[in-house]
């Protein structure tokens, strides 16, 4: 496994990055005067002049003098030493207490993962500076122990990247093969487990740095701190008293905190975008996206049909794209389709043809930023592509409904059954709260469900898949479509209960008058259900035709090979009882 | 449910118990010398030896920490070494000062925090901006700092807020709002940013889940499922987030009580801890601690109120 840390031009990548390279090259200041601080102070940070008490700045002394007479600037200077040093012993004790844990319940897993769950859970539920204000008391006023005790406080941050990085990393196959070829512990913890939780620790430091900053600065201005040593928290404390006087005082200390801390946190996510790849720009949204393939594919292979009835959904030319990385990627090329008034229409594919795609774009709900690049659907008259939120709003629901193909992620699990059926019927069909009631409660036991009341106040986890499907379908056909899009309706249901559903939704479509565009990949449903098919190869539509005239005399070499995949080459014959 | 809430309730009823232990022993071991010191440096042997039998000091550490436990089960904390106070009547009287701020702030926290999370993941643009670099901000900004360059501007400069001090409710409803204005913003803006971000991720999240499209699919208007069902499935690691920023806003406000001069529980924790006072230090920390652990209850009590699959199991 490489590690991104490692990764030669890391460095490099930071300087390209917006707020990266201000951020580090700030930091990097901050750390050389932290180094350089004594040599660099123009002015003995502890020596007081008379002279100099609340002298506003001069060429002598840039930021002027505090209200003991100390040049402010060499103040500030020096204390940057000790800060920076109060964030490094935090940071340096909480990745030691920290990473030693997290390794530990990571790679033995049992009682020592049970501790450490409860001991972070203890430490993470303590209010910081309640526990270091007790802490001072029990082992003495020193800062540096304070810093020490916080660094054991903040550890779980540590803990919990280290755990999960070992956790994922323990399931590798590679690790287990180390140990079953007999090397010891501690070498596969330090050869494997430490290469890949190196990243994570670089990453949460900088922010624990810069906690720990603060965290110091709260405690000098509490006046826990030495009065002897500058600190900028202690300089915030003494210039507060003094605010109605010199304000500027509180702002130059308040400033180095302030700057040091943001410059922390903005490298800490700069290089969080670096290591986990986030920071890959996103695509320009006025850019036409989609070209014609060079290549144009032959035409559709349609079969003679003798179907007078009329057009009601009619889709030519369709591409769909999606935004990836930084261009855009195209799912569907060309998509073709008539569904007429009263037709059943299978769309059959492999998975990834871009069959459901093709669906999701005539309902006008193609998610994370797809959209219909080219082509048009027209439904009832009315062009689809490019029609504004509210007008295909009025059609969604209404006139074109939609059964999912996974019953229980489709169900939002939050509300129950029968508060998710009837909003949309209030909210867009206008019906009373008490006739939503009645009509959901109708359909729920027209479509076969035992006790439509249990199931009314239920909650999605506690039905089960066959139910939810039977849900989903009442919900679809409430408000009476034209048009029902049914995306792979049977496939996650068990065997029986397919039979059962597919029968559901044949006695619907005759008893509701509507047409079907029904997704699937399986030429069985299509036999049993379709009296029209497409075929759909690799985000194009090849062939078309009556289903008995596909069936018989598949032409496109894609179909014929979808069919003879089939095992006997012939659709499933009905089950016992299957048909009326 | 009641039995979940059973389990939680004794969990947290063990986390004070050990945390306890811990902060009775590391105590004692600290405040070796306080008979003398409570005496006074000229006391000799005989006034020690007194002081040391009236505090129950003489006796092994065990037995006083039984005696101590026995008497805070029935919510006498002992007495404070320094004033004679009681220690529960010394927390309680200042503790009310300090939930007002905390709660005020979380409140704001909360109501903020949902609204800007909200804009940024349905709108993106300037609210997502506004959340990146509050959250900045909130990690990187003390909260004291804060406070300090509030009393600069609004009180100092511009003297539209008391820069110090604290109303009581009681006396001037108005009075309270104004003295606890600057404080609660002063903690509550670095609070904002997290529980934003936190909105904004789980809301883009759960608008990626099918059922929002199976929604949308029957006609309710994107608003609609936005606000009603998007938003009641994201609470939950929100909520989480909020309930670790009142602890994080406990902390703060013990520092930024002390910008404002209130006096809350902050006053009392410094001045304990820096006189060696073990008894109302106890005190502060179970105190604190009580109070974390009720509102991670709280939190989870509210979980399970919007996880059907909790409620009902």
């Amino acid at each position: 496994m490489s590690t991104p840390a490692s990764s030669p031009g890391l460095v490099p990548r930071l300087l390209r990055h917006p707020l990266g390279s201000p951020a580090l090259v700030f930091v990097v200041l901050a750390v050389a005067v932290a180094v350089a601080g004594r040599w660099l102070a123009p002015h003995d940070p502890t020596a007081t002049s008379v002279a100099l008490v609340m002298a506003p700045p001069s060429a002598e002394h840039w930021l002027g003098g505090d209200a003991a007479g100390r040049d402010v600037l060499s103040r500030l200077v020096v204390a940057t030493t000790y800060s920076l040093a109060g964030g490094m012993v935090v940071a340096a004790l909480a990745a030691l207490s920290g990473v030693t844990g997290g390794l530990a319940a990571g790679y033995f897993g049992g009682w020592v993962d049970t501790a450490g769950a409860w001991l972070t859970a203890l430490v993470m539920s303590a209010p910081a500076m309640v526990i270091l204000l007790a802490a001072r008391t029990a082992f003495g006023p020193s800062l540096w122990l304070s810093m020490a005790v916080f660094g054991a406080l903040i550890s779980p941050v540590y803990y919990r990247v280290v755990y999960n990085a070992v956790r994922a990393v323990c399931g590798e196959p590679y690790v287990d093969a180390a140990r079953t070829s007999g090397l010891s512990t501690p070498r596969i913890i330090a050869r494997h487990v430490l290469l890949a939780v190196r990243a994570p620790v670089i990453l949460v430091s900088s922010g624990v740095v810069a906690a720990g900053i603060g965290m110091m600065a709260a405690l000098d201005f509490l006046g826990l701190g030495s009065p002897s040593t500058p600190t900028w928290g202690q300089m915030l404390s003494e210039g507060f008293y003094d605010m109605a006087r010199n304000p500027l005082l509180v702002l130059w200390p308040s400033l180095a905190l302030g700057l040091t801390m943001v410059a922390l946190v903005l490298l800490g996510n700069a290089l969080r975008d670096e290591l986990e790849g986030t920071s890959a720009p996103a695509p320009d949204g006025r850019r036409a996206p989609w070209r014609p393939r060079s290549e144009e594919p032959p035409r559709v292979i349609e079969h003679g049909d003798a179907d007078e009835r009329p057009v009601l959904l009619s889709v030519r030319d369709l591409a769909v794209a999606y935004p990836r990385g930084g261009g855009w990627t195209t799912v569907v090329h060309r998509s073709d389709l008539t569904v007429r008034r009263g037709q059943v229409h299978g769309l059959v594919g492999e998975s990834g043809s871009g069959k459901s795609q093709t669906a999701f774009a005539v309902l006008g709900l193609l998610g994370q930023g797809g959209r219909a690049v080219a082509g048009s659907i027209v439904f009832g008259g009315q062009e689809l592509t490019g029609l504004d939120e509210a007008r295909m709003n009025a059609l969604r629901g209404r006139r074109i409904a939609y059964v999912p193909q996974e019953p229980m992620s489709n169900l939002d699990p939050a509300f129950t059954v029968g508060a998710q059926f009837t909003d949309p019927l209030r909210v867009v069909l206008g019906r009373s709260a008490k006739e939503a009631r009645r009509t959901a409660l109708d359909l729920l036991a027209r479509v076969g469900i035992p006790d439509p009341e249990r199931v009314y106040r239920s909650y999605p986890h506690q039905l089960s898949g066959g139910m939810a499907q039977r849900v989903l379908i009442a919900a679809a056909v409430a408000a009476g479509p034209d048009l029902l899009i049914a995306d792979e309706p049977t496939t996650a249901l068990d065997v029986t209960v397919q039979a059962e559903v597919l029968d559901l939704l044949r006695e619907l479509i005759d008893e509701l008058d509507m047409s079907v565009l029904l997704v699937t990949h399986s030429f069985g449903v299509v036999a049993d259900i379709c009296d029209h098919v497409s075929v759909m190869s690799d985000g194009t539509v090849v062939e078309s035709g009556p289903t008995r005239s596909v069936l018989a005399g598949p032409r496109h070499p894609y179909t014929r090979e979808l069919l003879a995949a089939i095992p006997r080459g012939n659709p499933r014959p009905p089950l016992e009882g299957a048909r009326p | 449910m009641i039995t979940y809430s059973v389990k939680r309730l004794l969990s947290g009823a063990a986390l004070l118990a050990v945390l306890s232990v811990i902060t009775f022993f590391a105590l004692r071991l600290g405040t070796q010398g306080v008979a003398q010191q409570i005496a006074g440096q000229s006391a000799g042997p005989e006034a020690v030896a007194l002081i040391e039998e009236r505090y129950g000091l003489d006796r092994p550490l065990a037995q006083q920490f039984l005696s101590w436990a026995a008497s805070a089960l029935t919510g006498d904390l002992g007495r404070s070494w320094f004033t004679g106070q009681p220690v529960t009547e010394a927390v309680l009287s200042r503790l009310a000062v300090t939930v007002n701020l905390a709660v005020g702030s979380v409140a704001l926290t909360g109501a903020l925090g949902v609204l800007l999370g909200a804009l940024a993941a349905t709108r993106r643009g300037w609210p997502d901006r506004l959340v990146q670099v509050l959250s900045v901000l909130g990690q990187a900004v003390p909260g004291f700092v804060l406070a300090v360059g509030l009393v600069l501007l609004f009180a100092v400069q511009l003297r539209w807020f008391p820069a110090t001090g604290y109303t009581d409710p009681s006396d001037s409803v108005g009075g309270w709002i104004r003295s606890l204005t600057l404080p609660v913003l002063a903690l509550a803006v670095g609070s904002v940013g997290g529980v934003a971000q936190q909105v904004r991720g789980s809301m883009l999240d759960v608008l990626r889940r099918d059922h929002v499209r199976t929604l949308r699919s029957r006609g309710l208007p994107r608003r609609r499922v936005l606000y009603r069902y998007v938003l009641r499935n994201a609470a939950g690691p929100a909520l989480s987030v909020l309930g670790l920023q009142f602890v994080i806003i406990l902390s703060a406000a013990v520092v930024v009580e002390q910008v404002f001069s209130i006096p809350g529980l902050g006053p009392v924790a410094l001045t304990s801890t820096a006189r060696g006072d073990a008894p109302l230090v106890m005190g502060v920390v179970l105190v604190t601690g009580a109070l974390v652990v009720l509102v991670n209850l709280l939190v989870d009590l509210l979980q399970a109120f919007l996880n059907p699959k909790v409620r009902l199991s």
